[in-house]
């Protein structure tokens, strides 16, 4: 059975009655948070779009991807995903909210690798309440008559919408990836907890790191294990560094990270001392 | 006692079987995965296999707790060999024993696919026209841009469609 093409659709239309801000720019070390999304889905689908209403066509920040705009006023995400399920009537679709600072490229590729598409969406279980998580799904192209009832019968919940219907359900790899950020506080903890993942452009604090390699990379990198001292504060640092030292030529977003022989995440901080691995796509079996 | 497992040694299903031997169980059900001559219409003439090791037997062992705490099966062993393999060999084995055959079979179909996906080891085909890859990898390189710019809305029509 072939599966249909897969494109992505960030929401940023929300209006952060919480936050007083627009979610799309809170920043984390120096980034965006709608720029950080943009880079994890972008690899891993056909194509990217933001989800915007009528009035943040003008947002340059928005402005800079290919949008689609809501068809329906008023309908939160419900009317994002009924609008690019509209425009694209033929395309599954991976649906992200733009308030997840922790999300990271294993969660979506472990979304795309499980994803069911004879039902209508695959979902991740929700860490705190185990129901489905509509803002980190795939809707597939059977998806839309349902959205189209629903919103009919006035009912804009898309997680009350994938609780009735039938759903390829997920559990998250990382149970974090999915927390989001709606008040102020939580934002400043998030902050904390992903800037400390950046070091200081220079004159920061350099690590002893030890890296083992396998496979693919250890035969582009000439060698099986390296240590080095480095500025490098997260794995992305370290691997984009070590990228160009050895020229390894796998993009980050298919590796997954492992430091002291477990998974990592690759915005967490390093230690001095630690032992970082990078996995490339396995093939056991 | 390990249940996930490394060999750098040919497999010996009939040791491993003894493992799963239980009286309280009905059932047993085993996988074995073999080297085959072809892949991706491609003459393979051997393959290597290599794993990180102890996140592979963490990753492993994890897998077969999940297999006996979803199934509810008595036993569940997996063993996988790393090195070089000729065709025909065995390269993984799955065993699992439970009280009736249902649950023997789903798990160990939930082991075989679980470990394909999550368990760091890593397979090089040799190929009869002298050509060798790692599997799974070769659609993976990036064409080398800077890695700190900012994308820009023509990076991503550029770079938005991957390899199949």
């Amino acid at each position: 059975m072939s599966t249909t093409e897969l494109y992505g659709l960030v929401l940023t239309g929300g209006r952060s009655r919480r936050m007083q801000r627009d979610k799309a720019n809170l920043t984390y070390a120096g980034k965006s948070q709608l720029a950080r999304v943009m880079e994890l889905i972008t690899p891993l689908v056909a194509r990217c779009f933001v989800s915007v209403r009528p009035d943040q066509l003008e947002d340059p920040r928005r402005a800079a991807y290919d949008t689609i705009v809501d068809v329906l006023a008023n309908l939160g995400p419900m009317g994002g995903i009924h609008a690019a399920l509209h425009a694209y009537p033929d395309r599954g679709w991976l649906v992200l909210a733009c308030d997840l600072p922790f999300l990271d490229s294993a969660t979506l590729q472990h979304l795309i690798t499980h994803r069911n598409s004879t039902r209508v969406a695959t979902a991740y279980r929700s860490s705190f309440d185990g129901q489905p998580e509509p803002l980190c799904a795939i809707f597939e192209p059977s998806s839309r008559a349902l959205i189209d009832q629903s919103l009919a019968q006035s009912q804009q919940c898309p997680r009350a919408l994938l609780a009735r219907s039938d759903v390829e359900l997920l559990d998250l790899p990382n149970p974090r990836a999915l927390d989001n950020v709606n008040t102020g506080e939580e934002y400043a903890a998030a902050q904390a907890a992903l800037g400390a993942a950046t070091p200081p452009a220079d004159g920061g604090t350099r690590r002893r790191l030890k890296v083992r390699y396998f496979a693919v990379l250890r035969e582009q990198a000439g060698r099986s294990t390296e240590e080095l001292e480095t500025h490098a504060g997260t794995p992305r640092q370290l691997y984009d560094e070590l990228r160009h030292l050895r020229g390894l030529t796998l993009a980050p977003e298919f590796l997954r990270v492992a430091v002291n022989d477990e998974f990592g995440d690759w915005r967490s901080p390093l230690s001095d001392g630690d032992t970082v691995v990078f996995l490339p796509p396995v093939a056991g079996g | 006692m390990n249940h996930f497992s490394l060999h750098d040694i040919v497999l010996q299903p009939g040791q491993l079987r003894q493992r799963l031997q239980d009286p309280t169980c009905g059932g047993y059900c085993a996988f074995e995965g073999w080297v085959r001559d072809c892949n991706d219409g491609r003459t393979v003439l051997r393959l290597e296999y290599e794993a990180f090791g102890p996140l592979a037997l963490r990753e492993g062992e994890r897998i077969l707790a999940e297999a006996q705490q979803r199934f509810g099966v008595a036993r569940a062993y997996c063993a996988h060999r790393v090195g070089a393999l000729a065709i025909g060999e065995l390269a993984v084995w799955v065993g699992v024993s439970a009280v009736h055959r249902g649950e023997a079979f789903d798990a160990c179909r939930y082991i075989i696919d679980e470990v394909k996906h999550r368990v760091p080891i890593w397979k090089k085909e040799y190929y009869q026209d002298g050509d060798s890859g790692w599997v799974n990898c070769e659609r993976c390189a990036s064409p080398a841009a800077p890695a700190h710019a900012e994308v820009s809305a023509s990076e991503h029509a550029a770079h938005g469609h991957r390899g199949s």
